[in-house]
């Protein structure tokens, strides 16, 4: 067991002892606060689970009935005389930054999050903390992120270039964030726009919970007139499956922060990568970790070493944490491998 | 906003389809000027300018431009596996001007003229550029600039495309860009619209390339159609002689005549209007040395006499492309053989063999003779159509080349290294030992001959297993064993396993071994 104060790091995850819950444990633990649905941060067996309303439903599609508490954002809670509260991470809808607080420690768990606006999660606050737990995914200065608009330009782009020559244009992206602020921000007068089974599920859970999400239409309803020129978002999962094969002829596109290298994006085979992250980007990091005002950053998943090593030449107590946290990943997330099958028809 | 060749090279680097790449190249190939054209065919050609600068070089100053310090632009390094695109990915979002745009000639003109520049002005210099030219083309001038530069598809999606642009048969324009030739020199129409009679006398022909044969060898027909010849483990090569001039010629289009004067000096005897396709080998006693030998050979200009002498070489003639000046091509594998006997008789012609014909009843004779291949110091076995003419490049139908199988050992995975390119951040390159006295002695290392699947399973392997890094290199925990297959083992003292093998590969990876089933050194060296 690690202890640091008011946040220790067990084998089961993050923990606080005085509060006596876990904050995104990730093996059955207890009385659990998940900052967002994603399955390397919301996972099955935990007594009881404690998110934000938005999450909570995702969770609720995801792992099944389970015994959740909802919490808003801002609004702090008294746990065992440890005080709660969740403040948004932008990094998908529903994601929150952990406040834990008691005396004169303050504690910030960050989650995953993004600093730039993407038009459909509540967007990040920087919240004051004496001990901030940073993810750092792409904490390296080689990642560098044009603006959305600038990303969404080349991808309308490209998907008009394909359809003037009655092509398919598919794009792979997490089922859950990812493909919705893609579609939210596509340009629907260039041609129809269909989404995966995976996809058409969670859009329809996010607008359960109150998110606008733009209305793509299922394959199943899709004909080979129909479909000619259109768009297709899909979780990476389905990429070379032959649930592939009735959208021929198409071009591919994954849209991930790992794109930015052009060894990933061979390794994909794409024909297209497009630069487009739910996570911090290098710039965005250091901004982060500087607005927290914390003198002890912790590091979870990413390049962590390097990171921490940074910070401490910028005169941080800065260290690194084992966590199976994932960040993102180019490989395929659990709940978009089992729900893959289903889709065309 | 990127140069057009700027955004041919991405094209052409983000798609998988041919048909894409070789619409580009047209497109491109339709607007661009001669010379950006004759660049881009250098380029593709391997003719790359010298490299102005070395990576070391290129690696302080860049570091320093960025603001990070030296050890963090090597993470940054470890991670992308590329020195031009680690610098473009640090500069790209720096840049907040107006983007400079460069012709592909323009380009080039700047890494000749960097050459001669002292180290503070291409400092100076490269600081700037960094800071003008968007990602991309940062990329690809990074590349230049370190001769990194490979373009990544084949020169013969190059030369459909040529052929679509100026109407004309794709053999033609193949034939038309082999030889010496460098674009500081040579013009577009030089090369390509010219009568070809009248191009260099040292132009080499194209080769004609086989393919391993597929399915049992009965299938190709009657035996009698076929010339069956011993596969030589040398060098190909094609030997020219025309105007009192001989060129030797490799397959990689080297010009390796100043490595061989006594190969020349032998040529000389050669009628004029001679050019002969054949095998470069360490020869003696009428039988061939090692390939280590060869080696030695290839790498050394102008050799002083002793090594001539320590390592003989000869050429194993197997076709005659051109005679008294006259192309052969057209004419039948048996035609070309005729001729080729007359020239050189077949009881030897000293340093000019001529490559001696398996003749045999059937197939199964052939399959049996096949494995005497290794005594033979040959490879396995040729099988020519001889009717068939010369073709250009690598063709199915009238060449196979019939190998044994290659030698194997199931060894330990001990080290582990990212790859480049598709695979940079990826784990692909490995080093492989067996056991010696108990403990493991590495004695090779290899990259291909897995899956993409199993790649990433190794990947996985290796972060999850780690026990110690040296930079780049992780050692991991003896554990995963795998059939590794080669094509030829000899002592080597250089090597503290004391062997060498020749083209390392992974056949299979073993799950059903486990590390201490693997085999032993003391086993390997009874290959030898």
């Amino acid at each position: 067991m690690q202890g640091f104060g008011l946040i220790q790091l067990t084998a089961k995850g993050l923990y606080c002892a005085e509060g006596d819950f876990y904050i995104d444990p990730w093996y059955p633990a207890g009385k659990a606060i998940i900052t967002h649905g994603h399955s390397d941060h919301a996972r099955l067996g935990q007594t009881a689970y404690l998110c934000h309303p938005i999450t909570e439903k995702v969770i609720q599609h995801r792992l099944g009935l389970v015994q959740t508490e909802t919490i808003a954002y801002a609004e702090e809670r008294m746990i065992n005389g440890v005080g709660v509260t969740l403040f948004p991470a932008g990094h998908i809808p529903g994601s929150a930054q952990v406040r834990v607080r008691k005396g004169s420690e303050t504690w910030v768990v960050s989650g995953d999050y993004k600093c730039h606006a993407d038009g459909i999660s509540e967007p990040f606050e920087p919240i004051a903390a004496t001990h901030f737990i940073s993810e750092c995914t792409f904490g390296l200065p080689i990642f560098n992120w044009k603006s959305q608009a600038e990303v969404m330009a080349e991808m309308n782009q490209w998907w008009a270039h394909n359809a003037s020559m009655g092509i398919q244009s598919v794009v792979f992206a997490y089922a859950l964030g990812k493909a919705q602020r893609i579609l939210n921000a596509l340009n629907p007068a260039i041609g129809k726009i269909y989404a995966h089974g995976a996809v058409m599920a969670m859009n329809q859970t996010l607008r359960e919970a109150g998110v606008k999400v733009f209305q793509a239409e299922g394959l199943s309803d899709g004909t080979k007139e129909s479909l000619k020129g259109s768009l297709i978002i899909a979780p990476p999962a389905a990429a070379g499956t032959p649930w592939m094969k009735k959208l021929e002829p198409y071009r591919t596109a994954f849209a991930s922060g790992w794109m930015a290298m052009r060894g990933s994006r061979r390794w994909q085979s794409a024909d297209r990568g497009f630069v487009l992250s739910d996570h911090a980007d290098w710039k965005e990091l250091n901004a982060a970790v500087k607005a927290t005002g914390a003198e002890n950053v912790f590091l979870t998943h990413g390049y962590k070493s390097a990171f921490a090593r940074y910070l401490q030449t910028q005169n941080y107590n800065a260290f690194e944490l084992d966590t199976l946290f994932e960040g993102e990943s180019l490989n395929n997330k659990p709940e978009e491998e089992a729900t893959h099958a289903s889709g065309l028809g | 906003m990127q140069a057009d060749w700027a955004k041919l090279f991405e094209a052409i680097d983000a798609s998988n389809k041919t048909n894409d790449k070789v619409e580009a190249l047209l497109n491109y190939l339709n607007l661009a000027t001669d010379t950006d054209k004759l660049w881009l065919i250098a380029l593709f050609t391997g003719r790359k300018p010298k490299k102005p600068i070395n990576a070391t070089e290129m690696r302080t100053w860049a570091a320093q431009a960025s603001g990070i310090e030296p050890w963090l632009f090597e993470e940054c390094y470890g991670v992308v596996g590329d020195i031009a695109e680690t610098i473009a990915l640090l500069f790209a979002h720096k840049n907040t001007g107006e983007t400079l745009q460069l012709s592909l000639t323009e380009v080039m003109q700047e890494m000749i003229m960097l050459v001669g520049l002292t180290a503070d002005d291409k400092h100076a210099f490269l600081e700037k550029r960094w800071l003008q030219l968007d990602k991309n083309t940062c990329f690809l001038y990074n590349k230049f600039l370190t001769g990194g530069f490979r373009i990544g598809v084949s020169q013969q999606l190059l030369v459909q495309a040529l052929s679509k642009h100026l109407k004309k048969e794709s053999a033609e324009i193949t034939h038309r860009l082999m030889g010496k030739w460098l674009p500081t020199y040579q013009t577009f129409e030089g090369l390509l619209l010219s009568d070809l009679a009248q191009q260099e006398d040292s132009k080499p022909y194209p080769f004609y390339l086989s393919y391993p044969i597929e399915g049992e060898v009965e299938s190709l027909g009657e035996i009698q159609d076929w010339q069956a010849e011993w596969k030589w483990d040398g060098i190909r090569v094609q030997l020219i002689k025309r105007n009192n001039n001989v060129y030797l010629w490799s397959r990689g289009e080297e010009l390796i005549s100043e490595n061989f004067p006594e190969l020349l000096a032998f040529a000389s005897h050669l009628p004029n209007g001679t050019v002969l396709d054949g095998e470069l080998l360490a020869w003696k006693d009428q039988a061939p040395l090692p390939f280590a030998l060869l080696q030695k050979r290839i790498t050394r200009k102008k050799p002083s006499q002793k090594i001539i002498e320590a390592c003989p070489c000869a050429i194993i003639a197997y076709d005659l492309l051109e005679f008294n000046g006259v192309d052969q091509r057209l004419n039948s594998l048996s035609q070309r053989r005729d001729l080729l006997e007359e020239l050189i008789t077949p009881n030897g012609f000293g340093l000019i063999q001529l490559s001696p014909l398996l003749e045999v009843e059937n197939w199964n004779l052939l399959t049996e003779l096949r494995l005497e291949s290794r005594s033979q110091k040959a490879e396995g076995l040729m099988l020519k159509r001889k009717s068939s003419s010369y073709q250009s490049g690598r063709k199915r139908g009238d060449w196979w080349k019939w190998k044994v199988n290659p030698m194997h050992i199931d060894a330990v995975l001990v080290y582990a290294q990212k790859g480049h390119g598709r695979r940079a951040d990826l784990y692909t390159d490995y080093t492989f030992a067996l056991w010696n006295e108990g403990k493991l002695q590495t004695f090779a290392k290899a990259y291909s001959g897995l899956t993409d699947k199993e790649i990433i399973a190794v990947d996985q392997f290796v972060k999850r297993n780690t026990l110690e890094k040296f930079g780049p290199v992780r050692t991991v925990t003896p554990q995963l064993v795998f059939q590794i297959g080669f094509e030829g083992i000899q002592e080597s003292a250089r090597h503290k396993c004391g062997v060498a093998l020749r083209f390392p590969r992974i056949l299979r990876w073993r799950q059903d071994k486990k590390p201490e089933e693997a085999n032993t050194l003391a086993e390997l060296k009874q290959l030898l």
